[in-house]
């Protein structure tokens, strides 16, 4: 799967956790999720667990410390996919 | 000096009405929120009755974000939200900006029996199969005690005292002697104080399987016997949440906020467990002594109590209260106060029946009604014997009240027991 597709099945995961005063157009592919987007850290789980059900994958506890920005996120999508 | 505290604001989520118009209305007309639950009879339950708010998914969403909403699965949580959030708005205040100071005044303590049942039994059932990593974030802020009390906290922007008190069904006229002192010793302007108990079969089973629930109405639920009636034979569980905006005099009068009730003072105490005392069964010396505590709190006596809102839960039990009250308050027969119980119209709330119940003691107390007693055509023999039978008010009153009396009682033997009154202060 190529990183724009990803990208358009990741965003709508994404956006379910934004905080009322930020905007979905502020995401993109290098925004930190928890500094820039301002999602509460405790929602990275939630974030992890829609993740795997979207892609039929699991994330190790390893994963989640991998963890920071959009990119990140679809760089270990890309290598559990490839497994 | 301690500083007098009054109630400025009210929120109701109860089986017979959600919204303080709601409620009043359906107290007033004698209206139960009592049904069949067909899933109950599924689940082979005695009783398959209950009382559950009725919430529209358009009215989740009034006070909760998609967001708070996702994976959400505690009706507890819901109903305190929904009161409280009520309660804040009733008394005219506002919660702070996101990047506001918190409100260092205001403070909140709303308890709960058990907190989130459901989601708990969720979370149970992942963990057992190995999935713990599946529960997601959600899991421990909907089945904390402090669920209710963290959940308002956030809405509102409080930063006084946010906790959660828990003693049974005396969970929240305990909860309000708590706020009430809180603010009377001077560490807080406003508390947000009530009580919440989940809906359905996980909370009421244990009540179930200790038969204190009836099991003869299941095909008229309109009918089941109500407090004090001679056919009572035990109650029907509910769920909802009540709950009340205390504030110091000073404060209310000071912003010209609408004053209910003065809270002139109170007692909470135990029976220990001792004498005719249990873990169930309450010890009558220690009832008695905390209403008389209580008038001694509020600096009154017993003749001046016009009106009772007593705990009754349409059980035997019914009968023992009746005597406690009147040996406390040294009266009886025509003498003795007008007395009335909620529950024959939203079943027992367990923790939130106190909290629930006050807020229907309130509105009594502010606009001049006795709601109906219902479904108590037939008094129950032995309380006739104690006090007259027109003190147990069967059709709707309109009668001005100034002093009231609300007891809650609870497993574990515990009491509370709240005095109000209106129009002194001004």
């Amino acid at each position: 799967m190529i990183s724009d597709e990803i990208y358009d099945l990741l965003e709508p995961i994404i956006k379910t956790y934004l905080p009322e005063d930020v905007s979905a157009i502020d995401i993109n592919r290098s925004s930190d999720l928890t500094r820039e987007l301002n999602i509460n850290s405790a929602h990275l789980v939630d974030i992890v667990l829609d993740i795997e059900d979207k892609f039929n994958i699991e994330f190790k506890n390893e994963d989640m410390e991998k963890l920071r920005n959009v990119n990140d996120a679809i760089l270990l999508i890309q290598q559990k996919i490839a497994k | 000096m301690k500083k007098r505290v009054v109630i400025t604001g009210l929120g109701v989520v109860s089986p017979n009405g959600v919204g303080i118009p709601d409620f009043k209305e359906a107290i007033k007309s004698g209206s139960s929120g009592i049904r069949f639950f067909p899933e109950l009879r599924e689940l082979k339950f005695s009783c398959q009755l209950g009382g559950q708010p009725e919430i529209s998914e358009e009215k989740k969403r009034e006070y909760l974000s998609e967001l708070q909403l996702r994976n959400f699965n505690s009706s507890g949580i819901l109903y305190g939200v929904i009161a409280g959030m009520d309660a804040l708005k009733d008394a005219g205040l506002n919660v702070t900006n996101k990047n506001e100071e918190p409100l260092w005044e205001l403070g909140i303590i709303f308890g709960s029996g058990t907190s989130g049942v459901e989601k708990f039994r969720e979370a149970i059932y992942k963990i057992d199969d190995k999935n713990v990593r599946r529960l997601g974030s959600t899991s421990v802020a909907q089945t904390m005690t402090s669920g209710v009390s963290a959940y308002l906290g956030g809405l509102i922007g409080a930063g006084n005292k946010v906790t959660a008190n828990s003693s049974a069904c005396a969970t929240g006229t305990e909860a309000l002697l708590m706020g009430f002192e809180h603010i009377a010793n001077g560490k807080a302007t406003y508390m947000l104080c009530g009580s919440t108990s989940d809906y359905g079969p996980y909370i009421w089973g244990g009540f179930d399987a200790m038969k204190v629930t009836t099991y003869k109405y299941n095909d008229m639920p309109q009918n089941v016997a109500g407090p004090m009636s001679a056919n009572a034979s035990g109650f029907v569980p509910g769920s909802g949440a009540g709950a009340y905006l205390l504030e110091s005099l000073e404060s209310a009068q000071k912003r010209g906020a609408t004053i209910y009730a003065e809270v002139l003072g109170g007692a909470i105490n135990n029976g220990g467990q001792r004498g005719e005392g249990s873990m169930t069964a309450p010890n009558s010396i220690a009832i008695q002594k905390c209403i008389t505590d209580a008038l001694t709190d509020a600096g009154i006596t017993a003749s001046e109590i016009e009106y009772i809102n007593g705990h009754l839960t349409a059980t035997i039990k019914d009968t023992d209260e009746i005597k406690n009250w009147s040996s406390a308050l040294n009266r009886k027969d025509n003498d003795f106060p007008y007395i009335n119980s909620l529950k024959g119209m939203t079943g027992h709330c367990l923790a939130a029946s106190g909290s629930i119940e006050i807020v229907s003691a309130i509105l009594q107390l502010h606009e001049g009604f006795i709601f109906p007693n219902v479904n108590c055509g037939n008094l129950h023999p032995e309380i006739a014997s104690i006090i007259a039978s027109e003190k147990v008010v069967t059709k709707l009153q309109e009668i001005p009240l100034q002093t009231i009396a609300k007891a809650s009682f609870g497993f574990g033997d515990v009491n509370a027991c709240v005095i109000f009154r209106k129009n002194k202060y001004i």
